[in-house]
């Protein structure tokens, strides 16, 4: 009997997102699931019960009816109190059941300890761990670009000029300046949006290792001039050290002065978003500035976000919003489908439409946040590190480099001094002629040396046929004994005539040929 | 001609030699350096032949007509894919040249007697020491070339006690010396000028044989070094100073090229010459176990990502070189060129089996020289490439290189094709690559495997784009 999915509609105030879309149905019904949705459930996200239908599920139009008899129900809110039927969803949920939906259990312990009384299996989609064998589950990342997105779109909203800089025929427009704080998942995604649509863009972030995502972005990083090491576990940001906050800080405040437009996205895994823009930071912005705070939800990086909505103080519009995703209602839902079937594909590894949790997956058991009505978390740490630290490359290389530096000077000394002895040696006992042909081959050497090291690289292969074919001039020596009466000497010279012409002309002929083919 | 005029006539040989290497500094210049080497030994030919010593015509007129038609034939025939093969080859020919010219002064009865006290010592050494040199090259670069031309297993032969075995060849070599500047006789010394030439010929095999296929770029670089000092050294013994400038340039050109060569592959040229590299065979190296998935592609995949992509970096290695691919990718590239995607070619200094091998097969399949870079000018961009594509290369784009301190190839500078948006990799299996050392390349989540040989895969990526 395979197990039945439940997709209720979403009861949390204006929220716009549900748990599948048509094209994520399908793939559940082809794991093996049944699928039944609420009536109504993918209206906020444009998608309509008869698009389901038409993939295989069944339309069910009694929210209680629903809840009672899914075995897995997917959702996209943790469990709240219905609206409409005055109960809580928690009570709505069949004993036994599994739920599967964010849940932040940091924060919401009592609805966890009421889900387990209700003897339920819960997976947490927040709690999937970072790591990149997870990362086609993980909700967060794709919600957080979503979010990044969308602030950009809001920022573009509330702001009254160009993104782009232009020449028009009217006058110069100068280009919008956008500074984005934090760039993880949301970050980035804000900073490659403004980019594209032609703001100059910059950004910070507490941890040095994200310079080169942020460049490759296309955006500057701001530095400060202060090391501190930012990152903490499982790649997210950690609190700083006041000093490093208070470099943080000035650079912020230098920073409104000049920029049109600030999206912040600094949080720090449970604890309050922290206070980045100062009221007096808000004050120095131009009028017409605009703020985007997507940590509104978590106490803001704004002194004046009021989470929620967007207020105009000091001539600034700070957009508090704490729903973005739920503002591209059908992106939003289509990715977080698509994550709950991957997290699905691995928990149905027959394609059977039964789940089976196995508790020694480190993904399976970090989600799971409730198994079989016990609370299972928080999850013990992880076998396997999120992200492999950096090296601790600034601080080891300081001693060795000044050793090093002095070996090469000692050694060039004995060097020097040994080929001196030895040319002293030399000159001492050998005649003059020789010391004449030493002379030319010494100085042919290092013509050689200095005439090689220009060559390309590209041409190395010509470079050896060609210093092969010149080689052959060895031809020399055994034409100066061809003419040898001596029979013995005459036969020995031939034969290397004959090797060491076909030496010439093989050598610069294969070169002619190579080099015929080298073209632009 | 006069012994001036001849010696005016050598000096115009080495300077033209000088400018033939110096012309290959780049591609413009290369053609007109070639042919500037070719005047140079026309020259140096022409002004040695009229000279006094040269009389017998007839002899001469074969020989050189026969070898030239016979450098003309295989050099207008050889494979560019059979170029390191060639190669190895002409090397052994100026190796086994300089002992024949070594032992023809030797016997030569009018060269000895007006040589006495050090002038003979010195003579006698130089005699030895371009024997010696020779001999090595000769059989070194025979070996080389049945290596590359497979007609010798490429796998390293590693003796027992093969340094050993080395060593005492070598202190031999410098007793048998000793003995034969001191030798009274010519026949007494001729004894052991034999010997040592047979030893010398001996150690050239033993150390080619210890050496694995993929270090034949070094292998070939030293052989072109040595043919070059064997050169120099018969200069010193004919008193001839264009042999002796000639010789110098060529040696020294071998030397930076192995040097070069070497320090692509981050070892030390002696680690390389004493052999045994890879002796693994292919096992991997217990602790670098990498975990993860392999994602499987197919040639239709790939061609839809080379074609909605706005930049493509194709490294190609060795396998290219194998499969004959060098034509199909080629015609891949002209097409996406015309599409208006930017393909550019990545060449690790050490692809292939000799220094700038791939340039070569590039070249000969007509790909334009400017967007084939080396290394370091493209490692820098890899993050803005949306597409890369590796045909038939391991070692010289496996990140542990860079990220595994224990991994036998730590420190050998590699193209970070990793960086780039996604990799698709064009591999026979899954096996270890020369070094024997698990790829973690394969187990990026941006990296796609191609199976199967690298001209079929080619041809059908050719087919759907």
């Amino acid at each position: 009997m395979p197990m039945k999915i439940g997709i209720p509609k979403e009861i949390h105030a204006d929220e716009r997102r549900v748990a599948a879309t048509p094209e994520t149905v399908e793939q559940l019904i082809k794991l093996g699931f049944s699928v039944t949705l609420e009536a109504g459930a993918g209206a906020g996200a444009n998608f309509a019960d008869d698009a389901y239908r038409e993939e295989g599920a069944e339309i069910e139009p009694d929210a209680r009816k629903l809840w009672a008899s899914a075995d897995l129900v997917l959702k996209v809110r943790a469990p709240e109190t219905h609206p409409e039927l005055c109960i809580d969803e928690v009570d709505l949920i069949r004993e036994g059941a599994v739920l599967i939906s964010f849940i932040w259990p940091a924060q919401n312990k009592e609805l966890l300890d009421r889900l387990a009384a209700r003897k339920v299996t819960v997976l947490a989609m927040d709690a999937v761990p970072r790591i990149s064998r997870a990362q086609k589950l993980d909700a967060l990342s794709s919600m957080a670009n979503i979010a990044g997105y969308r602030a950009v779109i809001e920022a573009a909203h509330c702001f009254g000029r160009f993104f782009t800089g232009q020449i028009t025929a009217a006058g110069k427009i100068p280009p919008a300046k956008v500074m984005v704080i934090g760039a993880g998942v949301a970050g980035l995604a804000a900073i490659g949006v403004a980019g594209s649509m032609g703001a100059i863009v910059r950004a910070f972030d507490t941890r040095p290792e994200v310079k080169e995502q942020i460049e490759s972005m296309g955006a500057e990083f701001l530095e400060l001039d202060f090391k501190e090491e930012g990152s903490g576990a499982g790649g997210y940001a950690k609190v700083m050290s006041p000093e490093f906050i208070k470099a943080e800080m000035e650079l912020f405040a230098r920073q409104a002065m000049e920029v049109d437009i600030i999206i912040t996205t600094a949080l720090i895994p449970g604890r309050p978003a922290p206070k980045l823009i100062t009221a007096g930071m808000v004050e120095s912005m131009q009028n017409g500035s605009v703020i985007v705070d997507l940590a509104a939800e978590q106490g803001g990086n704004c002194a004046l976000t009021e989470p929620g909505r967007v207020v105009v103080k000091q001539g600034v519009s700070i957009i508090g919003y704490t729903d973005f995703p739920s503002r591209l209602p059908t992106q939003s839902s289509q990715l977080y489908g698509a994550n709950l079937v991957h997290l699905l594909r691995d928990l149905c590894k027959e394609n059977n439409g039964q789940i089976v949790l196995d508790m020694e997956d480190d993904v399976v058991r970090t989600a799971t946040v409730i198994k079989d009505g016990e609370i299972t978390w928080p999850p013990p740490p992880l076998k396997t590190p999120a992200i492999a630290p950096p090296k601790p490359a600034a601080e080891v290389p300081v001693a060795p480099p000044m050793a090093k530096a002095a070996k090469p000077t000692w050694g060039l000394a004995m060097l020097m001094a040994v080929a001196g002895l030895l040319l002293a040696g030399l000159g001492g006992v050998s005649p003059p002629a020789f010391l004449a042909h030493f002379t030319v081959f010494v100085l042919a050497c290092f013509i050689g040396y200095m005439v090689v090291w220009n060559v390309s690289p590209a041409l190395h292969t010509p470079l050896m046929s060609v210093t092969n074919a010149i080689s052959g001039i060895i031809v020399i020596g055994a034409l100066l004994q061809i003419s040898s009466p001596e029979p013995l000497v005459w036969i020995l010279a031939a034969v290397a005539v004959l090797i060491a012409t076909v030496n010439i002309f093989g050598g610069f002929f294969v070169t002619q040929r190579m080099l015929q083919m080298f073209r632009k | 001609m006069t012994q001036g005029l001849l010696t005016a006539a050598y000096l115009a040989a080495s300077v033209l030699f000088i400018l033939a290497l110096g012309g290959l500094s780049n591609q413009e210049t290369a053609r007109r350096g070639n042919v500037f080497g070719m005047i140079g030994m026309v020259i140096a030919l022409v002004a040695t032949i009229t000279g006094a010593q040269v009389t017998s015509y007839t002899a001469l007129g074969v020989c050189m007509g026969v070898g030239a038609i016979l450098g003309v034939v295989v050099a207008a025939r050889v494979q560019m894919t059979a170029m390191p093969e060639l190669v190895a080859i002409l090397h052994s020919f100026v190796g086994l040249a300089a002992v024949l010219v070594g032992f023809a002064n030797y016997l030569d009865p009018s060269v000895g007697t007006h040589f006495t006290g050090t002038e003979k010592a010195i003579h006698e050494v130089e005699i030895y020491l371009g024997v010696l040199i020779g001999a090595v090259t000769f059989t070194g670069s025979v070996i080389a070339f049945g290596k590359l031309s497979a007609r010798i297993t490429s796998k390293p032969l590693l003796l027992p006690a093969r340094h050993w075995l080395n060593l005492a060849m070598g202190l031999l070599c410098i007793w048998l010396a000793a003995k034969f500047v001191g030798a009274q006789s010519l026949p007494a010394g001729l004894v052991f000028l034999v010997i040592m030439t047979l030893i010398a010929f001996a150690f050239g095999v033993h150390m080619v044989m210890a050496i694995g296929g993929a270090d034949m770029p070094v292998v070939i670089s030293m052989l072109n070094s040595y043919s070059g000092w064997a050169a120099a050294a018969t200069g010193f013994m004919l008193s001839n100073d264009l042999l002796i400038v000639t010789g110098a340039l060529v040696g020294s050109s071998g030397a930076i090229l192995s040097y070069i060569m070497c320090r692509a592959m981050n070892r030390r040229f002696l680690a390389v010459i004493a052999g045994g590299f890879g002796a693994e065979g292919g096992t991997v190296i217990a602790g670098s176990c990498v975990q993860g998935e392999v994602v499987p592609t197919s040639a239709e995949e790939t061609a839809l990502l080379l074609k909605s992509a706005k930049s493509v970096v194709v490294v190609p290695g060795y396998g290219m070189a194998v499969a004959q691919a060098q034509h199909a990718v080629s015609e891949i590239a002209r097409r996406l060129r015309e599409k208006k995607v930017n393909v550019r070619f990545a060449i690790h200094p050490v692809a292939g089996r000799m220094p700038g091998h791939m340039n070569v097969l590039l070249a000969e399949a007509k790909v334009p020289y400017d967007i084939v870079l080396e290394m370091d000018e493209i490692n820098k961009d890899f993050p803005q490439t949306d597409a890369v594509l590796v045909i038939g290369a391991n070692d010289i784009v496996n990140p542990s290189a860079l990220e595994d301190p224990g991994s036998p190839i730590a420190g050998m500078p590699v193209l970070e094709v990793w960086r780039a948006k996604t990799v698709v990799v064009m591999k026979r299996s899954m096996a270890t690559g020369y070094a024997g050392v698990e790829n973690p390349l394969f187990f990026k989540e941006n990296t796609r495997m191609l199976f199967g040989d690298a001209k079929s895969s080619v041809e059908a990526i050719l087919v759907a784009i």
